[in-house]
């Protein structure tokens, strides 16, 4: 009985979960408009809201090609991966109390971590199974930039795991009942976002997709629902890294009078429009200068965070 | 100082949230068009209510994607086309063809809602493009300052009087 109702529950929550990145299409779409002056997707539906039901017939009737020259397998690999590592890292993520697919599990934070590591794989093996110069460059791009960025990303969370002492996400929400982490962990949850928004590679970040310089990057080649599923796994990957900032920084579910739900989703929704600020407001860095900020700039301050952090710790 | 830069950016970014859409709202909300606006093309009619088209061919020589065709033809004291047919699949607007129109037959109008289902459509013949009025030259009326149709000297509208060469002696 207590395993049907937890499939159910995942079932339930990985379902919510795609048809909401399938709805920040709009989101986004509309967001974009009103910040640069037009109104953005408003036919469809009640101020556009079915556009999303709009592309997904589109795209659901576009012919699914696979170029005569890639690597088939990997190439239709690929885009499974980047979608089952990013809803998997969904497990571990405490959406209330009591709703968690795995919440309670005592490796949370390393869980998610290899989740998004994993996840570059789909990304570069798409890159490489597409066997054409673009899609090979994304990849290249992709993998030397997940991958750099994964570093501090794991440095700056450990500053919340040693405050908490535990790896568990129920535990980390419970230990921000009096503050939250984002005033100890100041630098800790900047470098976090950061790192996030290059692990979801997004804009400013977007160096894989490139699209004035590669076409589109490592997915040049993709069509139909293999494109759609890269396109809902990035919108994915921005609930994933903003539920993260939340619970790891924001105080998860706590919040006074209304219910722990509506707070979780509240201060997710603020971060899921802050990604789609960036990329209303910033260009892209180049790709050298994008490295060098990775490895000699927020690597340094995401080890002086932690030696800071370990410093006050002992003398408390 | 990349940072501060990169904040102020998205707080300027996000204060459009309050500036207003720019967007008109086509089907609905109707663009203001300038009254010389390059739109659809006409053929105009002289004060008279004749056809001012005298087949010159100066339009479909000027075109630069050789969109007009048309055939001349005569009637009693003047040049009439017996066609005109303009490949509006083809027009790019660009006024040439009303700039070289020695009698301001053909004028370009305000109008751009011509799509079509069906390429063919697109062609218009002289019925489809003739006007009743006079569109944006409301008194200019080719034959009476101009053409076969006025005869002898002196009497074609605002024309001087003909010179007496004798009164011109000393």
């Amino acid at each position: 009985m207590t395993l049907l109702l937890s499939l159910l529950q995942s079932v339930l929550s990985l379902l919510g979960i795609v048809i909401l990145a399938a709805f920040l299409t709009w989101v986004e779409r509309r967001l974009l408009g009103f910040w640069q002056d037009r109104l953005g997707p408003n036919r469809v539906g009640w101020e556009g809201t079915l556009q999303v039901v709009a592309d997904m017939i589109k795209i659901f009737f576009k012919e699914d090609w696979t170029p005569p020259f890639a690597e088939k397998k990997l190439f239709i690999l690929a885009p499974v991966i980047v979608m089952a590592t990013i809803l998997l890292g969904f497990a571990i993520i405490p959406f209330t109390p009591g709703i968690g697919i795995a919440a309670d599990l005592n490796i949370g934070v390393l869980f998610f971590l290899g989740m998004t590591s994993l996840s570059v794989y789909g990304v570069v093996l798409a890159g490489w199974a597409s066997n054409s110069k673009f899609a090979l460059l994304g990849g290249m791009r992709a993998a030397a930039q997940m991958i750099s960025y994964e570093v501090f990303m794991g440095l700056a969370l450990i500053g919340v795991v040693m405050l908490t002492g535990s790896f568990n996400m129920v535990d980390i929400v419970k230990a921000q009942a009096g503050l939250w982490f984002v005033v100890p962990q100041f630098f800790g949850f900047v470098l976090f976002l950061i790192a996030g928004i290059a692990e979801a590679h997004r804009l400013p970040f977007d160096l894989p997709e490139g699209e004035n310089e590669l076409g589109a990057g490592f997915h040049t080649e993709y069509s139909s629902m293999k494109f759609g599923m890269f396109f809902v796994g990035e919108y994915a990957g921005i609930v994933l890294i903003s539920a993260m900032t939340v619970v790891l920084y924001f105080g998860g579910w706590k919040g006074p009078l209304l219910w722990p739900g509506l707070w979780f989703a509240l201060k997710v929704s603020i971060f899921i429009a802050f990604f789609i600020l960036l990329r209303a407001a910033l260009p892209r860095p180049r790709y050298d200068q994008l490295m060098s900020y990775g490895w000699k700039l927020m690597l340094p301050l995401a080890i002086i965070n932690l030696a800071i952090t370990g410093a006050v710790m002992l003398a408390a | 100082m990349y940072i501060y830069s990169a904040l102020r950016t998205a707080w300027l970014t996000f204060l459009h949230l309050f500036h207003g859409t720019e967007t008109l709202q086509y089907p609905e909300q109707k663009p203001k068009l300038s009254p010389r606006y390059r739109g659809r093309i006409v053929l105009t009619r002289d004060p008279d209510g004749q056809e001012r088209c005298v087949s010159c061919y100066l339009c479909a020589a000027v075109c630069p994607c050789d969109c007009i065709d048309l055939q001349k033809t005569s009637e009693p004291n003047k040049w009439v086309p017996e066609y005109f047919r303009i490949n509006f699949s083809r027009c790019i607007f660009c006024g040439f063809c009303e700039e070289a129109c020695p009698t301001s037959a053909i004028q370009l109008i305000p109008d751009f809602e011509m799509s079509e289902y069906s390429r063919q459509n697109l062609v218009y013949e002289k019925e489809n493009l003739l006007i009743a009025g006079t569109g944006k030259v409301p008194d200019y009326n080719f034959y009476r300052v101009a053409g076969i149709g006025v005869f002898g000297k002196g009497m074609a509208a605002n024309e001087a009087p003909p010179v007496d060469p004798r009164g011109l002696l000393p």
